[in-house]
């Protein structure tokens, strides 16, 4: 059976008005953003230069488009219509069922479709993982670069070995089906996941420490919180069900934060060490202040320009260790739609098809493009001040 | 410094100490002794004779007593087979002698490779000199590249040099090998048809300009943008120093402030990133040489861990971890030397 295709003109016209709630989004985003530029503080400077409208835009198409993933795809990542088993780009379904925008793979499904659900699985572990890999390295750096002297050396020795694993490696150790079945991750998941309870509580103390009405709130809702995201995470025993992880993912998640928390360790250690020498630290010091309250309220605010814009490289940094990961085949499942998985799947067939592997390339590309520019906009905005 | 060097030089050697023996854990997991187990003898193998391929081969031996004759400090036991009283090697391909001994890393013996059925040092040395070839082809071309473009935008900060080159090498550090060898290959290898898509060639019929192009080109698209930030962020600092000023008052040409006064002090720091950038050429030689065919020392770890072939894994460890932890060294050391403002103490 022959298929129909539509032209080039037709198929760009389809993926712009496919976007559409993503476009609707960010119109809004945009105009809201630019009427109260003003009152917006680093936010609102970004603005000011093309690079930084740029990152914003690039970061808030993905991020939009991973949220209204499942209007914005026509298809069902893993749906196959055997007849468009390596189909060209524009072929139309036959019996009115739509159109492969950008063609179908080698298992006959919706590249274009593909790609955007892709996005969703990048969205959500690269950011969360660069998050717990800051609460992780804040909570080791701050002591490591106040007190300086053994735990120091400790941690720092402990931060360069891991640092000294060439990260493809520390892949093929961590992240394998074997790895899942001893249960290492999970021990890990349970070490890492404490951190940021450990990082809020410790910070709520030493801020209310003498008002215990706004204390016991506060510390109370840490607790819970954070207890049943960690009850959800490690065990995968939420009572309310809401928050679960499949075991390969819960691998991955704990390897990507692994691998880059020493990372930040290193670099809150020598913004400590920077901030520490200045005057406010000293008057926090005669008067009375306990070292917890210096390093959380008085150095870890003044440190937070850096630390912005490397966790923006970094989530970046961490889109690319998932594209690794999918390109090697660790832990994610075979037919999940990630980008890395995409691209080595496809780019095994060069020689005979090229459409499906350049949507997942491109996708990554631009969205970690727009994570470096969004950090180099950043950086020139703090760099001012 | 003599002091310096030897104490960082015993620090590397605790890391190695410590690296190996958590590589030689993770390896050692019941897993994967299981998965060894079964692609050495036979996927419908019951469990009893698994296992006894595992007591008779040493793998069920104290954790310790093999970490320690892997390393060579405790002997190796000949393998005897309790049925005839004779020692017979544990591989085929592998000699070993019928009687006690210590080899091990001390001794230079690296142990058996089960999937390549060969020494690990016969599979290991000649992977890693074709690597060896690759990385000096991705060196040759990525820092010269890389610090031109940084010193070009670093050298008028602001001008319209400046920005056009800077979100170029912001452009080349968002591509990660495997999305630059995709771009590359369809550009080059299906359209133009200019270059081969493959390296498989360059192992068997020696290296042209058609099959190592591509490989090198991915390999260093993602170094330059990297490098370049970091010389054009040093060569800015340089040239807001007043000795800059002097020298461009008392009347000589800005190329000639560049080249004499500028460079040198401007190219200590991309000394010391190029250095610190071997931990993660390691990553994008295994992507590489995967997915251009390359066999060198990245498709020999990738084979490594998807076989678990302990001996090799350990070895291709080792290898990588002392790269990482040599080029650290150097670098530290280098700048120290380079920068006489620095004295390490």
């Amino acid at each position: 059976m022959q298929l129909e295709f539509i032209g080039a003109f037709q198929i760009v016209l389809g993926v712009i008005a496919r976007f559409w709630p993503v476009w609707l989004a960010l119109a809004i985003v945009f105009a809201a953003s630019l009427f109260y530029r003003k009152k917006l503080g680093l936010y609102g400077q970004l603005f000011d230069s093309g690079v930084g409208v740029t990152g914003v835009f690039i970061c808030l198409f993905w991020l939009f488009t991973a949220i209204s993933a499942s209007w914005v795809a026509p298809f069902d990542p893993l749906a196959q219509v055997p007849i468009m088993k390596d189909a060209l780009p524009g072929a139309v379904v036959p019996d009115g069922g739509g159109v492969y925008l950008f063609g179908g793979d080698k298992l006959a499904r919706d590249v274009f479709s593909r790609m955007v659900h892709g996005s969703q699985i990048v969205l959500i572990i690269a950011p969360a993982a660069t998050a717990f890999a800051l609460m992780v390295g804040a909570t080791l750096g701050l002591p490591a670069g106040y007190y300086g002297g053994r735990i120091d050396s400790v941690l720092s020795f402990l931060a360069n070995l891991v640092l000294a694993f060439p990260v493809i490696l520390l892949f093929y150790l961590l992240v394998t089906p074997g790895i899942v079945e001893t249960g290492l991750p999970r021990w890990m998941a349970g070490l890492f996941f404490l951190f940021p309870i450990i990082f809020f509580a410790t910070l709520f103390y030493t801020r209310f420490k003498n008002r215990p009405e706004r204390l016991y709130l506060l510390l109370g809702l840490t607790i819970l919180i954070g207890g049943w995201v960690y009850v959800g995470l490690v065990f995968d025993a939420d009572p309310l069900g809401v928050i679960s992880i499949a075991p390969n993912e819960l691998n991955i998640f704990v390897a990507v934060v692994f691998a880059s928390s020493p990372g930040v360790f290193r670099i809150v250690r020598g913004l400590v060490m920077d901030i520490k020498t200045r005057d406010y630290i000293a008057a926090a010091q005669t008067r009375g202040e306990t070292p917890w309250y210096t390093m959380l309220w008085e150095i870890l605010p003044n440190a937070r320009g850096p630390l912005i814009v490397d966790a923006c490289l970094r989530i970046g940094y961490t889109t690319i260790l998932l594209g690794t990961l999918g390109y090697f085949g660790l832990g994610l499942a075979p037919e999940s739609p990630d980008w890395g998985t995409a691209i080595k799947d496809s780019s095994r067939l060069l020689r005979s098809f090229i459409h499906p592997a350049l949507p997942p390339t491109f996708a990554l590309m631009s969205f970690v493009l727009g994570l470096n520019l969004l950090a180099d906009a950043l950086r020139e905005q703090s760099m001012k001040d | 410094m003599l002091a310096f060097i030897l104490r960082r030089l015993g620090t590397m050697v605790v890391t190695m100490l410590c690296l190996t023996m958590v590589v030689f854990f993770m390896v050692n997991l019941e897993p994967n002794l299981k998965k060894l187990a079964i692609s050495q003898l036979d996927m419908r193998s019951p469990p009893e004779q698994l296992e006894s391929w595992l007591v008779k081969n040493g793998y069920r031996q104290n954790f310790f007593v093999r970490y320690g004759q892997w390393i060579g400090v405790v002997q190796k036991q000949p393998n005897v087979d309790p049925a005839t009283g004779k020692a017979t090697p544990r591989f085929s391909f592998c000699n070993e002698p019928a009687e006690p001994y210590y080899g091990g890393i001390l001794q230079g013996d690296f142990g058996c490779s089960t999937k390549f059925k060969t020494t690990v040092s016969a599979k290991l040395w000649p992977a890693l000199g074709a690597t060896g070839i690759l990385m000096f082809w991705v060196m040759v071309t990525m820092v010269p590249i890389a610090l031109l473009i940084g010193i070009l935008a670093g050298m008028r900060e602001g001008s319209k040099t400046d920005r056009s080159l800077s979100v170029a090498s912001i452009t080349t550090t968002a591509t990660p090998e495997y999305v630059s060898g995709v771009i590359f290959t369809v550009i080059f290898a299906t359209w133009l048809g200019w270059l081969n898509g493959s390296a498989a060639s360059a192992t068997g019929q020696g290296i042209t300009f058609y099959n190592f192009t591509l490989p090198v080109m991915t390999m260093a698209i993602y170094g330059i943008g990297y490098i370049a930030r970091m010389t054009r962020a040093s060569m800015v600092e340089v040239m807001t120093q007043q000795y800059i000023r002097t020298a461009r008052l008392k009347g000589l040409s800005f190329s000639g402030v560049v080249v004499k006064h500028a460079l040198r002090n401007a190219l200590i720091a991309p000394f010391t990133v190029i250095m610190l950038q071997f931990p993660w050429l390691l990553t994008g030689v295994v992507i590489v040489e995967t997915m251009f065919r390359y066999q060198g020392f990245g498709f020999t770890l990738v084979e490594a861990a998807g076989n678990n072939d302990i001996d090799l894994l350990l070895g291709c460890s080792l290898v990588s971890v002392f790269v990482v932890l040599f080029t650290q060294l150097i670098s530290d050391v280098g700048y120290a030397y380079l920068n006489p403002r620095i004295r390490v103490q």
